[in-house]
């Protein structure tokens, strides 16, 4: 038994597929690009070549994503918050808020004991506190996303930023940059207001632990070292593959239908 | 479950929240025929219970739309919240 699951986000779209145990069997990501279903179809067809199967031996397939309604060979369709819920209750049961931040939205999911979701916000509107806001800075740095990530760690002065529009924020880092401030100060304070941005809509839903993070912004842990803090946490729980619990989402509530 | 629809942007949080517990019993549903500027639609959430949901078109755009029953001064009582009898329904601004 195989079924598949896609995440088509608004920048990578993410596929893997799992079996009748749920064990993830392969998974691909590639840019979300022009034409979803393409793509989509594209990344499926090279798991199952992996896999030596064909795409007619997936039992079912579910996707979601903001790109969801442009595919037309999925079984399933689902929620954005319900497979964040379903993947993460799936790997840690104490888990009882889920925070993911995407390339262009970012939602914080509120769970009971049970795993149904009791309380969920999403910002879709402003690209401060996405993944967006973080590729830009790094291009505005000249550093990978990488160096982002482990320069952060080394700064030990905080630079208060403007956190509420990517645009003003940019000038900012120039202006910071001018100013001679070095670079992993600047990478930590872009950081810290990426932090403070979803720490306030995680405060909407009143946070309570344990706290699990998914979304490609979990692999930065200079922004997980700061939300850490401005959400007074102890720890922050991260999955193996934080980018693809969506996926992983849309596979198990297809394996169950 | 709780759901809160709207953003939050440089001049504040615009949320509708709806209380999907207390909306799922209602089998009216007046807050959308309140609604003047008809945000409001019937539909399933994720646990297959009948519920109002803020229009997927107008979630970014709810301090503006909902400007017009929200005057700056003697604001009166929101239509929307007015018409639920369940108190689900709650404005952030």
């Amino acid at each position: 038994m195989y079924f598949a699951g896609l995440d088509v986000g608004a920048r990578y779209t993410k596929t893997l597929i799992i079996d009748g145990d749920a064990r993830v069997l392969s998974k691909k990501m590639s840019t979300s690009g022009f034409d979803n279903n393409i793509i989509s179809k594209n990344l499926l067809n090279n798991l199952c070549m992996e896999l030596g199967i064909t795409l007619e031996e997936i039992n079912k397939i579910g996707v979601t994503g903001c790109g969801k309604k442009n595919i037309d060979f999925a079984n399933y369709e689902f929620s954005e918050t319900m497979v964040a819920a379903k993947s993460v209750f799936f790997f840690n049961k104490n888990v009882r808020t889920i925070i993911e931040v995407g390339a262009e939205e970012s939602r914080v999911v509120k769970l009971n004991s049970d795993g149904r979701i009791i309380d969920s916000v999403i910002n879709e509107k402003c690209a401060a506190g996405t993944g967006t806001f973080v590729e830009l800075m790094a291009r505005t740095l000249e550093i990978t996303l990488k160096d982002f990530s482990e320069l952060s760690m080394k700064s030990e002065k905080k630079i208060p930023m403007n956190a509420h529009c990517i645009v003003f924020a940019e000038s900012e880092v120039v202006s910071l940059i001018h100013s001679g401030v070095d670079k992993k100060d600047i990478v930590r304070a872009v950081n810290d207001a990426i932090a403070s941005r979803i720490a306030s809509m995680a405060r909407r839903v009143k946070v309570e632990a344990e706290v699990a993070l998914i979304g490609g912004l979990a692999k930065n842990s200079g922004f997980v070292f700061s939300l850490k803090n401005n959400l007074e946490l102890d720890n922050i729980v991260i999955p193996d593959d934080p980018e693809y619990m969506g996926a992983f989402g849309a596979a198990l509530l297809t394996r169950e239908l | 479950m709780i759901v809160h629809y709207g953003y939050l942007d440089a001049s504040g949080e615009y949320f509708i929240t709806v209380d999907d517990s207390k909306c799922s019993v209602c089998i009216e549903k007046g807050c959308i025929k309140a609604c003047p500027k008809s945000i409001f639609m019937e539909s399933e959430n994720d646990y297959g219970e009948k519920v109002m949901m803020v229009k997927d078109e107008v979630r970014k755009m709810l301090k503006y739309i909902c400007a017009e029953c929200k005057p700056s001064v003697n604001r009166p009582p929101l239509p929307c919240v007015t018409a639920c009898p369940y108190d689900a329904i709650t404005h952030s601004w």
